[in-house]
C-alpha cells in the first residue's frame, strides 16, 4: 500500500510540510506513535542532507514516497541533483562531541536499513530506508 | 520555533519551543552565539519543544562547546520527551548538564 507519493520543493521551510505529510502517511500505514516519530526524524534528516549536500541550497525537488507491505515500511526519497558520492556519507563517531554529522547517525539508529539503489534514468539520487513496523508502542 | 531570553540574576534563561528544524536552527545558532558572548551562565528551557532535529541539536552543541571554552555553565532544563529522545539517540544526554526544571538549574551549586 502506498500512503504518500508527493513532490516537495527542496527547501528548509518545506521540511515542516514534509514531516506532517510523513507522519500522516505513517499513521495510515499502521505505525505506532514511536514508529511515526522515528520515520519522521529519518525523512527529515535525509531531506536536510539532500537540501544541503545534493542541491547545495539550489532550487530542486524531492519526491517522498512511503509504502508498506505487511510489517515492512519503505521510504523512498528521490532527488534530481548531481549524483552524490555515497562513500562520503557516513555518521560521525558519537564520542566526538561536535555540532555536525549527527543526521546520518539518527537515520541509521531509527531505521532498520538504508541503501542507495541505482537511480532510474533521469533521477539524481535514490535513497531507500526500511523499517519493520507493528512493534510495541 | 519560538525562542525568548530573559535575565534571572546572573543567569540568562533561554526558552525554546515548537519545531526546531533546519528552517529555524540558523536563528537559534545566532541567538545562542549572542547569549554566549555575554559570558553568563545559561539555562535553556526545553519544555516546549515538540520536535528537534540534528541541526537544532548542533546549535546546542556549539553553545555547549563555547561554554566549556569559557569555563562557563550551560544547562538544558525541563527537556520535553521528543527532545530527550533525540538527545539520547546522539548520546548527548550524557554530555550536557541537565536539570529537571529551570528552577533546579538556577539553584546555587
Amino acid at each position: 500500500m502506498i500512503a504518500l507519493d508527493r513532490i516537495f520543493p527542496a527547501r528548509p521551510e518545506r521540511l515542516c510540510d514534509i514531516r506532517h505529510a510523513v507522519a500522516a502517511a505513517a499513521a495510515a500505514l499502521g505505525c505506532a506513535e514511536n514508529e511515526i516519530s522515528d520515520v519522521v526524524l529519518a525523512v527529515d534528516e535525509a531531506c536536510q542532507n539532500i537540501i544541503r549536500h545534493a542541491y547545495h541550497g539550489a532550487e530542486g525537488d524531492i519526491v517522498v514516497r512511503l509504502s508498506a507491505e505487511g510489517d515492512r515500511l519503505e521510504v523512498e526519497l528521490i532527488d534530481f541533483a548531481p549524483r552524490v558520492d555515497i562513500a562520503l556519507i557516513h555518521p560521525r563517531p558519537l564520542d566526538e562531541v561536535r555540532p555536525g554529522g549527527l543526521g546520518t547517525h539518527f537515520i541509521g539508529a531509527v531505521m532498520d536499513s538504508v541503501d542507495f539503489p541505482s537511480p532510474p534514468e533521469g533521477v539524481g539520487n535514490l535513497l531507500r530506508m526500511v523499517k519493520r513496523i507493528g512493534g510495541e508502542p | 520555533m519560538n525562542v525568548a531570553t530573559r535575565d534571572h540574576g546572573d543567569w540568562v534563561v533561554v526558552t525554546l519551543g515548537g519545531e526546531v528544524d533546519l528552517q529555524h536552527s540558523p536563528r537559534l545558532r545566532k541567538l545562542l552565539g549572542e547569549v554566549m558572548a555575554r559570558r553568563r551562565p545559561v539555562v535553556v528551557d526545553m519544555a516546549g519543544i515538540a520536535y528537534i532535529d540534528s541541526s537544532g541539536i548542533a546549535a546546542l552543541v556549539e553553545a555547549y562547546q563555547t561554554a566549556r571554552r569559557q569555563a562557563g555553565r550551560f544547562t538544558l532544563a525541563a527537556i520535553s520527551a521528543p527532545a530527550m529522545r533525540v538527545l539520547r539517540l546522539a548520546r548527548l544526554d550524557q554530555v550536557f548538564a541537565i536539570a529537571d526544571s529551570v528552577e533546579a538549574a538556577l539553584e546555587p551549586a
